[in-house]
């Protein structure tokens, strides 16, 4: 019963998202106040269903209701609990019906924001929101229905997927989805902005914190999703240029740069068509994501549940709003009228060159995604692009972005004083050479170039200090005035410094990945291996078995080069009974920001064969992306985003170099 | 066909998962600069059975033999390229995780250098027509105005 009811709530989601798509756009324009509100409206009401069709779902999944064909086939009775719940989103119904969740989230968050958005941009982007909630409920409505019934109901369901059986899939689709998600609004604002045909400064500041926290949950989402890869496939890869890796990182890409755009549009009204174009890009390369997993166009490890008439339905509505979306660009964007003047080196210049290399980056992933499908289509060749094609185009481009990102924050707005900005960076500069210099000393093997990527990852997190540091203390400041100074300067601010101090990091990281080891043996209990600086003794191998998989356990003892203990870890090797099918645990220890990595591999004669990893500062390339995300959310939180009509402040600012 | 597409993602998934463990220590060369050779070379080359996974990675057998096959050329006494050009003989260049640089991998690889080129262009007209004196100037209301005066005088001692 209470399943008909979350179908028919889902149903009447799509009557009132109808609504809400003609209504409010309709009240805008003909400046009729009651019928902008019905925005606002709809969009509780909607969400109120779709929330309503979510808890009903996921009540089915947790009393394992089996004569629903989505639970049989994605859930088991004898499932841990937060499994059982996580499992309402591990396959395509339900994760589809939690990208409509979302959708509804943050049009009711928008619909709540009447103080900090003019009543035509909200009624509009409310509008234009309504419009994408109904292309997706229809989807799920007619291809993707997770309420469909079964008969006669089974007695046990055919578990989930046993990859996605872990605390990641609690964590790393949602906070995707609501990166994904969340890029939508900066669309439906584009769009809002073309419909009236007028953007300003008040526009930008509309739109920022909420790429903002888009942005922020893309970044953790992708990171945390990298983190996953990493302990749960066993090799211990982080990134593998995977179709639908780079389908999140093509939105990422393009939500950055927006980012940056936004900022001169808020600051100098300059780059107002570009930013407009921007944010229905990274919205369309989101949809170009969904599309991408869900067709099947493309293999990849996450192809799960792919059909090609969903498929074709995807690429409906991908044609509906990013075709949309651009003819209305092509249409309206003549009327925006251009912004303020700048010279070349200046922060907008500096934000128009990190603007072209994220662009770039993005076009690039995009087309070597893409180009094997035009190829073989075009001339029937079959070609792969892989992780060398995509390492060496995207580093290459990254190289100058990391360069030039401390400079372009030490350059002032309008005019900029490039000699004055390389001044202020010389500590930077200098301490990033010592960095290089006490690499090449210290450390043993790896290539040549690791060391100079420390260099450059000390360089841009020091760079971010600089920020800071450069903004409070001056010749002859007090050091208390220097820091209340310091205190006192705004979130945006201090989210800034705290993303960019992440880019350091996260490239400190990935230099220090030259330096691992990988050891590949045999090994049967009482066998001892070499793994960098530890040795790790296999103790035992101990089978188990556990509610819906078996196992066996390797059991090493770590110890050090003097001999002490550095602890144990366990590599499992698991058998899932209702799939027959096997998955790898990979034992970790962590030792400071540095990891041990273990997996277990095949029973070989006279012994098991045993893959051991050590991975130095491994743990920095997620450390950064939490600063950037935590960055991301601080800056979120600064005043003049929070407050609604601007207001004078009361006490006069201090002066500040911008 | 629907059928059989599911039977193959099916298959092509419970590959997937298992292919935790790729280069059995059995494989491995007793010599260690070919074996580091080889390493770098099976890291370039697709899995074939697999979903985008190089024969480095993958644990399915046609991997293996991909392996045994580059390591067996390798104790020959050929080089990189030759190794590469011998499986590129037998697999096609689908095999290469590298595309090669040619007329057909043209667009891809020049790709980069196209779009920054096509984005400085556009930069730089943009800049021009800067320059010259626009007479256009944004029409506001006057309530807009004040309040993009407040904003202004709020932000623009920030940072």
């Amino acid at each position: 019963m209470l399943i008909e009811a979350g179908h028919y709530a889902l149903v009447l989601a799509l009557a009132v998202c109808i609504v809400q798509t003609i209504v409010p756009v309709w009240g805008a324009r003909r400046d009729d106040a009651a019928l902008m509100e019905m925005g606002a409206a709809c969009a509780l009401a909607s969400f109120a269903c779709v929330a309503f069709s979510f808890v009903a779902l996921s009540h089915a999944y947790l009393v394992s209701d089996f004569s629903i064909r989505n639970v049989v086939e994605n859930s088991h009775s004898q499932k841990p609990l937060i499994y059982k719940l996580t499992g309402v989103w591990g396959n395509h119904e339900g994760s589809m019906l939690l990208w409509v969740l979302v959708l509804t989230v943050f049009a009711a968050l928008v619909a709540l924001s009447r103080r900090s958005l003019p009543a035509r941009l909200r009624a509009n982007a409310l509008g234009v929101q309504g419009a994408i909630a109904v292309a997706f409920l229809l989807f799920v409505l007619v291809t993707s229905n997770p309420f469909s019934r079964l008969s006669p109901a089974p007695f046990e369901g055919r578990d989930l997927n046993p990859i996605l059986q872990d605390p990641g899939l609690a964590i790393h689709p949602p906070l995707l989805y609501i990166g994904y998600v969340g890029l939508s609004i900066a669309f439906a604002f584009a769009l809002a902005a073309l419909i009236e045909g007028r953007i300003d400064a008040v526009w930008a500041r509309a739109v920022r914190p909420w790429t903002l926290a888009a942005w922020a949950f893309l970044t953790l989402g992708i990171s945390m999703g990298s983190y996953w890869a990493y302990y749960e496939l066993g090799w211990g890869g982080f990134w593998f240029w995977d179709p639908v890796e780079n389908a999140s990182l093509m939105p990422w890409l393009a939500a950055t740069a927006l980012l940056h755009s936004v900022v001169v549009m808020e600051r100098r009204e300059a780059l107002k068509v570009w930013t407009i174009f921007l944010a229905i890009l990274a919205f369309s390369l989101s949809l170009v994501g969904t599309f991408l997993v869900r067709s099947g166009v493309l293999t990849s490890v996450h192809a799960f549940a792919t059909d090609p008439g969903r498929g074709a339905f995807i690429l409906g509505i991908l044609t509906v709003f990013i075709g949309g979306g651009l003819a209305l660009f092509a249409w309206r964007a003549p009327l925006l009228r251009q912004g303020g003047l700048f010279a070349p080196i200046s922060r907008e210049g500096a934000l128009v060159v990190n603007n072209l290399l994220f662009s770039t980056a993005c076009g690039t992933v995009l087309i070597g995604t893409l180009y094997p499908l035009a190829l073989e289509a075009a001339i029937g060749a079959k070609i792969s692009v892989g992780p060398p094609f995509f390492n060496l185009t995207v580093g290459a481009i990254a190289l100058p972005l990391l360069l030039l990102l401390p400079f372009g924050q030490q350059l002032a707005w309008k005019r900029g004083d490039a000699l004055g900005a390389a001044q202020r960076l010389m500590a930077a500069f200098a301490l990033a050479i010592v960095a290089v210099l006490a690499t090449f000393a210290f450390a043993r093997g790896g290539p040549v170039l690791a060391p100079i990527g420390v260099g450059i990852g000390a360089f841009v997190a020091i760079g971010a200090v600089v920020e800071i540091s450069g903004r409070a203390f001056g010749r002859g400041v007090p050091l208390r005035v220097a820091l209340s100074r310091a205190l006192g300067l705004p979130r945006s601010a201090w989210g800034t410094a705290a993303a960019h101090f992440g880019v350091g990091v996260t490239v400190l990281g990935l230099a220090a990945a030259a330096w691992g080891t990988e050891t590949l043996v045999v090994m049967k209990p009482g066998d001892r291996a070499s793994v960098g600086p530890y040795v790790a003794t296999l103790e035992r191998v101990v089978p188990r078995s556990l509610a819906n998989y078996r196992e066996d356990v390797g059991v090493f003892a770590l110890t050090r080069a003097d001999g002490t203990s550095a602890g144990t870890l366990d590599a499992s090797k698991r058998l899932y009974l209702t799939r027959n099918m096997p998955t790898t645990e990979a034992g970790i220890r962590t030792v400071g920001l540095s990891q041990i990595y273990v997996s277990l591999g095949e029973a070989e004669p006279g012994g098991i064969g045993v893959r051991l990893y050590y991975k130095p500062f491994v743990l920095l390339i997620w450390i950064g992306s939490l600063f950037m995300a935590a960055g991301g959310f601080w800056a979120m939180t600064d005043r003049r985003f929070r407050v609604g009509a601007p207001v004078r402040a009361a006490v006069p600012q201090r002066e500040a170099r911008a | 066909m629907i059928r059989a597409l599911r039977a193959a993602l099916l298959a092509a998934l419970l590959a997937w998962p298992a292919s935790v463990f790729a280069v059995q220590p059995d494989e491995v060369l007793p010599d260690p600069a070919l074996e580091t050779r080889a390493r770098s070379l099976s890291a370039e080359l697709r899995c074939l059975v697999c979903q985008n996974q190089s024969i480095d990675d993958s644990d399915a057998p046609l991997a293996r033999d991909l392996r045994l096959l580059v390591r067996e050329r390798l104790k020959a006494g050929d080089t990189d390229a030759a190794v590469r050009g011998f499986v590129v003989a037998r697999y096609g260049e689908f095999v290469l995780l590298r595309p090669p640089f040619g007329a057909h991998t043209l667009l891809l690889w020049l790709a980069p250098a196209l779009l920054g080129a096509a984005g400085l262009f556009g930069v730089w007209r943009l800049a021009r027509r800067r320059a010259e004196p626009s007479a256009e100037d944004a029409v506001l209301t006057p309530q807009e105005r004040a309040e993009l005066a407040a904003a202004g005088a709020e932000t623009s001692d920030r940072g």
